[in-house]
């Protein structure tokens, strides 16, 4: 958890490093759009249970997929459109685990991570509500 | 007992965190919501339609049913949307 920015590049060399058993690095990093309007987010957390809930789902992750490395960063704050919320990296041997343990993750910061979206347009701010997109797309690691 | 707001659960309590000595009948987090419901004002907004929050006791989720002690860290705010 930060509020400064991340650079994706340098992540993924730190998440390699001198490994020379990584096959696959697979990337996924959110944005603000700017939809409807918007002209910024701003997020908040729990400090201390939001880094927990991502540790135990990035264990799960582990226990699940032979994934070999993995890097979580999300930022907390105000962000304007085009600026870079988070970064899911996974390393793995070969890339179907790497994408589904990613996809994974995704899900899960968006579902138990106790992070929430307010957002701007113009005068004052709306808090996001739940999608049930979201929801579903957690649930599907359940039912698999 | 320490309890924390999030998000707007925060911004209609106006703070994010207040330390509670709990009465004796308040054994559960249930309990606690029908308590802090009935202080009226923000609190009655908030906790009137409990299915709208979520809550953690010592920063774990935890269903409304969890009982409670002096010495947890209990905390309330909406489905989360991060990511």
């Amino acid at each position: 958890m930060q509020t400064d920015d991340f650079d994706v590049s340098a992540e993924c060399d730190a998440l390699v490093g001198a490994r020379t058993d990584v096959g696959a690095v697979v990337t996924f990093t959110g944005c603000v759009r700017a939809d409807d309007g918007l002209t910024a987010l701003t997020l908040e957390h729990y400090p201390g249970m939001t880094e927990r809930e991502i540790a135990k789902h990035v264990a799960e992750a582990e226990s699940r997929w032979p994934i070999l490395a993995t890097t979580v960063i999300h930022r907390v704050g105000r962000l304007v459109p085009s600026a870079r919320i988070v970064l899911v990296a996974v390393a793995s041997a070969h890339r179907e685990a790497a994408f589904r343990a990613g996809e994974f993750l995704m899900d899960y910061l968006k579902t138990r991570a106790p992070l929430w979206k307010q957002e701007e347009r113009g005068s004052g701010g709306t808090w996001v509500e739940v999608r049930k997109s979201d929801a579903n797309a957690a649930l599907r690691w359940r039912q698999s | 007992m320490t309890i924390l707001y999030f998000a707007w659960v925060r911004q209609k309590i106006g703070t994010g965190e207040e330390c509670v000595s709990l009465p004796a009948h308040v054994m559960t987090i249930a309990q606690l919501i029908e308590y802090l419901r009935a202080r009226g004002g923000g609190y009655a907004d908030v906790f009137g339609d409990p299915d709208r929050l979520r809550a953690a006791v010592n920063q774990e989720y935890a269903p409304f049913e969890t009982i409670i002690a002096d010495s947890d860290e209990i905390a309330f705010f909406p489905p989360v949307t991060g990511g």
